[in-house]
């Protein structure tokens, strides 16, 4: 008789699949104010508790307590406001010209706006973000022109990419935002290497890394995790968890057995876990991180804990491998409407002044979109000699024959 | 003018373009305190510090990733993969990324990096020391691929490999770091010394990516060849006595298509020879580009003569690797063949 029984092979699986009742119960909410801020410049070694707990500011009464609460300018929390609410009114119109079949694809990000907006909000000039697709709000927070962000999404004749890239893979130097690539990664280990070029040249700029929870199963996000540990450069390393990569759960990039954000701890990198639904908490905890790189104390990753309401892009539909009522269940709730409360209940806004935001973003994004189309919808006007340009610096003579062959 | 080995001109190349430019920076596993595994940055740590040349964790796509993000920022990398045979976990930071931010970012931001790799066989490395991998990198738009076969070429590739505005893939066969190889594995090891291209000047110059290099003039066929296989082609005419010119096409792409088609449209008849595999090889693209240049004024069928289509063996390698007399006896067959 063998000694064994027979292996077993696991496959994880959510808690619930469609038909099933939307299910958080494993997963656990510390209440806000309660997980300890330590100075910047602490031993990483005394720290490893921030990955495994979940820091939170706001709480159910929307006051901002605990250490991270800090104080943070006014002025810095309407702008936050208004962009996460204009990120949301810009996806949603993006969406209806995608139904209208005036551009081919579109990715949302509702739900995750406090992520981008919070960080940016604490970044400054010069630094330089490595996004993915989902942070549009990083371009819409420091006011890129939003015709600009259509065109692209358009690939008309005003297009900055010239009709060559995927809707919503922007590139903007100028603000900070590095070329998103459609191959999942590839970005984490540009951040860590443009950081440790800052560092060489003893620059002062510092850069960010953002990766989904998904894609930390990718190789370049160990090989990230290694060059930063090792040469510590000035980086902050996001991960956006929003639970969701496409239609596989976190439990498939191995996001059940351990968080994403101990994943840093084995590489000697302080990591926070942070409710990313908390624009205050995200704000702070952006700033701390930022304040450690630009201080030279090195890299920190941040997971940031979110839940991607919106499909994964508009080619697939959620209510295929996911119950359509989750995102309602999902615990920590909408950033957009945590921030509203918070401030209503300082005296900072009002339910009045956000339905007039509200009308003001859908009608400027309505508007934008109107004049963004006079440039053409769904690759109009792009021009086939853009096909051969920029392949090079200077265009190799086979490359002059084949656009000749074309004939442009 | 100095006497320099392979190995010697490209630490000259990158010794001159890290004191010209402060924005060259030299890592790669190995290469900083230790000089590399074939000393190719010995020296250059010391004399440049370790911001400048440094080693980097067993990563390769790491080694890439983060020159890439490094060359966003505004620095000229000079990466080296220790093996070509290794750069296979780079090849989508390569393909995906380096080769393609100049365009999907309308020029934003551009990846002037030069990624160093050893390549080739008759070392008895086995498979995964021997490799010659040029074609997977002539494949992809926006890369650049370079096979210098002397010292002087190399120097001076690779100073304007490190000085162009886009990555350049420079692969550099090792059997010919120490001295050039004629495929006779069973004959004293020659040396760099005395040899006209091992004069090598110490300072900065540039030999042009995109053009080839006349090896040897000749009349009856034309042998279109890179890196170590330059020496196998002239060993094979010196045996054979059939008076072949011989060119050396230093960078593969872009490619110099004129000097080569030149060449056919006089001799008529044309070998391609190369170390790699030959299912769709380099030899391929050669083949093709002569053929629509040169339909009309071929005698015979273009032939290749390259690495067999397998693993590169270790024991078998003198069996693997297209020696003179494999070359001398095709030469001979393409003499022969029917016009």
């Amino acid at each position: 008789m063998p000694e064994y029984s027979p292996l077993t092979f696991r496959v994880p699986e959510p808690p619930v699949r469609p038909g099933g009742e939307p299910d958080f119960s494993k997963f656990d909410v510390p209440k806000a104010g309660t997980v300890r801020r330590p100075e910047v410049d602490s031993d990483p070694d005394d720290m490893k508790d921030l990955a495994t707990s979940l820091i939170r500011v706001l709480n159910r009464n929307a006051e901002a307590v605990g250490p991270w609460a800090g104080d943070i300018d006014t002025d810095l929390l309407l702008h936050g406001l208004r962009s996460m609410m204009r990120t949301r009114s810009f996806d949603e119109r993006m969406m209806t010209l995608q139904r209208q079949g005036k551009t081919s694809f579109y990715m949302k990000c509702t739900g995750e706006e406090a992520i981008a907006v919070g960080q940016q909000l604490a970044l400054l000039p010069g630094d330089m973000n490595f996004p993915t697709y989902r942070q549009q709000g990083l371009l819409i927070c420091q006011d890129y022109p939003i015709v600009d962000m259509i065109c692209q999404i358009l690939s008309n004749e005003r297009d900055p990419l010239h009709g060559r890239q995927l809707p919503v893979l922007y590139s903007a130097r100028e603000y900070g935002f590095f070329t998103i690539s459609g191959n999942l990664g590839t970005q984490y280990i540009h951040a860590v290497g443009w950081a440790m070029a800052s560092a060489i040249k003893g620059d002062t700029k510092i850069a960010t890394g953002w990766i989904g929870d998904g894609s930390t199963a990718e190789n370049d996000f160990h090989a990230a995790l290694v060059n930063a540990s090792v040469y510590q450069p000035p980086v902050v390393l996001n991960i956006v968890n929003n639970q969701w990569a496409i239609s596989s759960y976190q439990g498939i990039a191995g996001g059940d057995l351990a968080t994403f954000a101990e994943r840093a701890l084995g590489y000697g990198i302080p990591s926070l876990r942070v409710d990313g639904n908390d624009f205050i908490a995200v704000h702070q905890v952006s700033k701390w991180a930022i304040e450690r790189a630009r201080r030279n104390l090195g890299p920190t990753l941040i997971e940031w804990v979110t839940y991607r309401v919106a499909p994964h892009s508009t080619s697939d539909d959620p209510s295929k491998y996911r119950p359509r009522e989750e995102s309602a269940a999902w615990p920590l709730g909408d950033p957009i409407l945590r921030l509203k409360n918070h401030l209503i209940q300082r005296g900072l806004w009002s339910e009045e002044r956000h339905k007039q935001a509200e009308a003001e973003f859908d009608e400027e994004m309505r508007l934008t979109a109107k004049e963004a189309e006079r440039y053409g919808v769904m690759g109009e006007g792009a021009s086939d000699r853009d096909i051969f340009e920029d392949v090079y610096k200077d265009m190799p003579p086979h490359l002059s024959k084949q656009r000749q062959e074309l004939g442009v | 003018m100095a006497q320099m080995s392979m190995i010697e001109a490209i630490r000259s190349a990158m010794d001159v373009m890290l004191g010209r430019d402060e924005n060259v920076v030299v890592f790669g596993e190995d290469v900083g305190y230790f000089g590399g595994v074939f000393r190719c940055t010995a020296g250059l740590q010391e004399k440049y510090g370790p911001t400048r040349v440094f080693d980097s964790p067993i990563n390769e796509s790491g080694i890439v990733g983060a020159g890439i993000g490094m060359a966003a920022y505004g620095l000229r990398p000079c990466v080296e993969v220790q093996f070509a045979d290794y750069i296979y976990p780079a090849y989508d930071q390569i393909v995906s990324e380096a080769a393609r931010l100049r365009y999907r970012s309308a020029g934003q931001f551009t990846a002037s990096m030069t990624i160093r790799s050893p390549c080739g066989g008759g070392i008895f490395g086995g498979q995964t020391h021997s490799q010659s991998p040029e074609a997977l990198f002539t494949h992809v738009s926006g890369l650049k691929t370079i096979v210098p076969s002397t010292p002087y070429d190399a120097k001076g590739l690779l100073i304007s490999a490190i000085e162009d505005d886009d990555p350049v893939v420079f692969l550099e066969p090792k059997r010919l770091y120490n001295g050039p190889f004629d495929g006779h594995p069973d004959r004293p090891a020659q040396s760099w010394a005395g040899h006209p291209q091992g004069d090598v000047p110490e300072d900065h110059y540039t030999v042009p990516i995109g053009k080839a290099r006349l090896v040897r003039d000749g009349f009856d066929a034309t042998i279109v060849t890179y890196g170590t296989m330059c020496f196998v082609a002239e060993a094979a005419v010196s045996e054979t006595g059939i008076d072949a010119e011989i060119i050396d096409l230093r960078t593969l792409l872009p490619l110099d298509i004129d000097t080569i088609a030149n060449s056919v449209r006089k001799t008529g008849r044309c070998m391609i020879l190369h170390e790699a595999t030959r299912t769709s090889g380099f030899g391929a693209e050669l083949s093709a580009q002569i053929q629509e240049e040169c339909f009309y004024n071929l005698e015979a069928p273009i032939v290749r003569v390259t690495g067999w289509d397998t693993p590169y063996p270790h024991a078998q390698e003198w069996q693997y690797f297209p020696g003179p007399e494999r070359v001398g006896r095709e030469l001979t067959n393409l003499m022969e063949a029917a016009s």
